[in-house]
């Protein structure tokens, strides 16, 4: 088997990755389900890119998109381009995309537990990275996982490598997923809740050790989360996303200190404080809308407060943003037709 | 482990004693007695019978004639047939060989078949090629074994003159093939249905997706990942099934005239030949709880997560 070059000297400055216009729908028993409606994101080598929203938002759709595993049938990709060094994935074909994934793009799950094989001992699951892609022997594949266990600090890992998933903790199971997204060493990881399965204590270690390990490799990260305190540590820009677009993004303190959308906002003041202590808990009213019959206009004009009559009508450009004098405030957009009285007050 | 294995061997001491009585004590409460049957439809004197019944010990209440066949067991001794004057122990000899064949023939056709089947039609669930090989399945299990052993008989062996409709008494492999499709179709069924569904219901599974997610080619997710999952549940059932089988064969060795175990059980229930009922029997229970056993320890070995203690 050929050993894909891993070496960067040919590869097209710009970004590592960069999804355009991307668009994805599902055929279900009650309509068309439209998950993702013209997604733009890019993402350089040591970049973080946080993607936020709630569930069914689309964030993790996209992901997979990407990642080349979406389930299709029912899925489709009717429109958009995704390219990975300057190539659309999207034309490529199945076994081309097979030797990125793995390879050069590598995804962490939610849930370890579930997305390890059960029957499978973690030495067998991380050491199938090197003997289907680098052709190593199962001695040579286990004595590189071992070194990957100890790299993502699971104790004793010269005994636990025979173990089985079942067998670890969460947070160690969730370090093995880690492991095993690490082990070619990829361009780029897509992290989708990666913590939201784990305890608090847990979460931040976990957090803590992506982030070193993306530092050292000098990866890009896409992180999806629905979490704003997992966010603010490690990311550098965000993207929220909502019903399947992207509605704001911004360099990530800057989105906490002033957002320019009216979800963000609520998303914002939805986080308990403590300096709030006994006052009601601000909560977005209404639901996220059915992805078969998403609103005109503004997907969010049912719950926003302030909500005109253009929102009904007219589905707003994401745009970027600027001070009140006109600067320009880089990496800032937001789809918002009142992103001005949203941002400035 | 080791506890494990010799608590379920001690076990099977008191299933062995239970299943024997019953079947004697049910070989007892049958009308009709070995010697009469001897003597078929000719009148005898009474006394004549009273005193071969004596000289067998048939005379004898149950528990004492349970005893006595025990205390034989133990020695080595599985009785003797009354008509024929031959040991059981030379009939069981004789005939399972040839059970065991057709049984293991039947099992090899069930796994093969069946569990390629499933996998065929589990990986496109819910596609035409998917339903039509479930309505297959569901005739193959509402279509009883005589009925498809008859119609293969009348195809196979009448119109075409592919195969002989009977098996000759040595029953060699290419004689068994029709009577083993025919024994094994009910559990083909049911091992292909039962494969589908698990193989279905694990291509969803999230293990998958990270399976694919690691960029590995698709024979060895199929292969490796979804197969050592999916069999869990089918070789559960094979472990059963493989007893089942064998109790199946009784009806099929009747229509293709095998002279296996099935039809020595049939003959030897028209003559009430206690000894030789209760002697296969046990036999056939014995070996349903060995493969019992043999596939609950393959079942730990499929699934970590299980463990004896």
């Amino acid at each position: 088997m050929t050993i894909i070059d891993n070496t960067t000297a040919d590869v097209p400055s710009g970004p590592l990755l960069e999804v355009r216009d991307l668009h994805v729908e599902f055929h279900t028993r009650d309509g068309v389900a439209k998950a993702v409606n013209g997604v733009n994101y890019s993402v350089s080598a040591g970049e973080t890119l946080a993607v936020l929203g709630e569930s069914g938002s689309g964030k993790s759709v996209t992901a997979q998109a990407v990642m080349g595993i979406l389930d299709m049938p029912p899925g489709r990709i009717p429109r958009g381009e995704i390219f990975f060094r300057g190539q659309d994935m999207l034309k490529m074909s199945n076994e081309e995309r097979r030797l990125i994934r793995g390879q050069k793009i590598a995804m962490i799950f939610q849930d370890a537990l579930s997305s390890l094989n059960p029957v499978l001992s973690v030495g067998y699951q991380l050491g199938e990275m090197f003997r289907v892609h680098l052709g190593l022997s199962k001695k040579e594949a286990k004595a590189r996982s071992i070194e990957l266990m100890d790299r993502v600090r699971i104790p004793a890992a010269r005994e636990r490598v025979n173990d089985y998933p079942h067998q670890f903790s969460g947070g160690m199971r969730q370090r093995i997923m880690i492991a095993m997204a690490l082990a070619l060493e990829p361009d780029l990881i897509i992290a989708d809740e990666p913590t939201t399965a784990l305890d608090v204590t847990v979460q931040a270690q976990v957090m803590d050790l992506l982030a070193e390990l993306q530092r050292e490799y000098h990866m890009g990260l896409i992180l999806i989360t629905h979490d704003l305190g997992v966010v603010a540590d490690v990311a550098d820009k965000i993207a929220v996303m909502y019903a399947g677009r992207i509605v704001e993004t911004a360099p990530v303190h800057e989105l906490y200190k002033r957002p320019a959308h009216p979800y963000t906002r609520g998303l914002l003041d939805s986080i308990p404080r403590l300096d709030q202590k006994g006052q009601e808990l601000y909560a977005i009213k209404g639901l996220p809308p059915n992805l078969t019959r998403i609103p005109a206009g503004c997907a969010f004009n049912p719950r926003c407060p302030a909500a005109q009559d253009i929102c009904r009508t007219e589905i707003p450009a994401l745009l970027s943003v600027t001070e009140r004098d006109g600067t320009e405030l880089p990496g800032r957009g937001s789809a918002c037709h009142f992103w001005k009285e949203t941002i400035h007050g | 482990m080791g506890r494990y294995v010799a608590r379920r061997l001690l076990q099977m001491i008191p299933v062995f004693l239970g299943s024997t009585l019953l079947v004697f004590a049910m070989m007892y409460a049958l009308p009709g007695d070995p010697v009469r049957a001897l003597a078929g439809e000719q009148t005898v004197d009474p006394a004549q019978i009273a005193a071969m019944k004596k000289d067998l010990g048939l005379d004898l209440p149950l528990w004492h004639q349970y005893w006595n066949y025990l205390t034989g067991l133990f020695q080595g001794d599985f009785g003797t047939q009354i008509a024929s004057g031959r040991p059981v122990a030379d009939i069981i000899s004789e005939a399972f060989p040839i059970t065991v064949r057709l049984t293991l023939f039947a099992f090899a056709f069930t796994v093969l078949v069946g569990i390629s089947i499933g996998v065929f039609a589990g990986l496109k669930a819910d596609t035409l090629r998917d339903r039509a090989l479930l309505v297959l399945t569901l005739l193959l299990i509402s279509v009883p074994s005589f009925v498809l052993g008859f119609l293969g008989q009348y195809f196979f062996a009448f119109q075409l003159g592919w195969v002989d409709p009977n098996v000759s008494v040595e029953a060699s492999w290419d004689e068994l093939f029709l009577p083993a499709v025919v024994l094994g179709s009910l559990s083909l069924a049911y091992v292909a249905r039962l494969t589908r569904t698990s193989v279905a219901e694990n291509l969803r599974s999230d293990y998958m997706r990270t399976a694919v997610a690691k960029g590995l080619p698709r024979r060895r997710i199929i292969g490796v990942h979804l197969m050592r999952n999916s069999m869990i549940p089918v070789v559960t059932f094979l472990g059963t099934d493989l007893g089942a089988l064998m109790g199946g064969a009784v009806v099929t060795e009747g229509i293709f005239n095998i002279k296996g175990v099935g039809y020595n059980i049939f003959d030897a229930l028209r003559h009430r030949e206690g000894a030789t009922v209760v002697g296969i029997v046990t036999l056939i229970v014995v070996v349903y709880l060995v493969t019992s056993l043999l596939v609950d320890l393959l079942y730990a070995v499929l699934d970590p997560r299980i463990r004896y203690a």
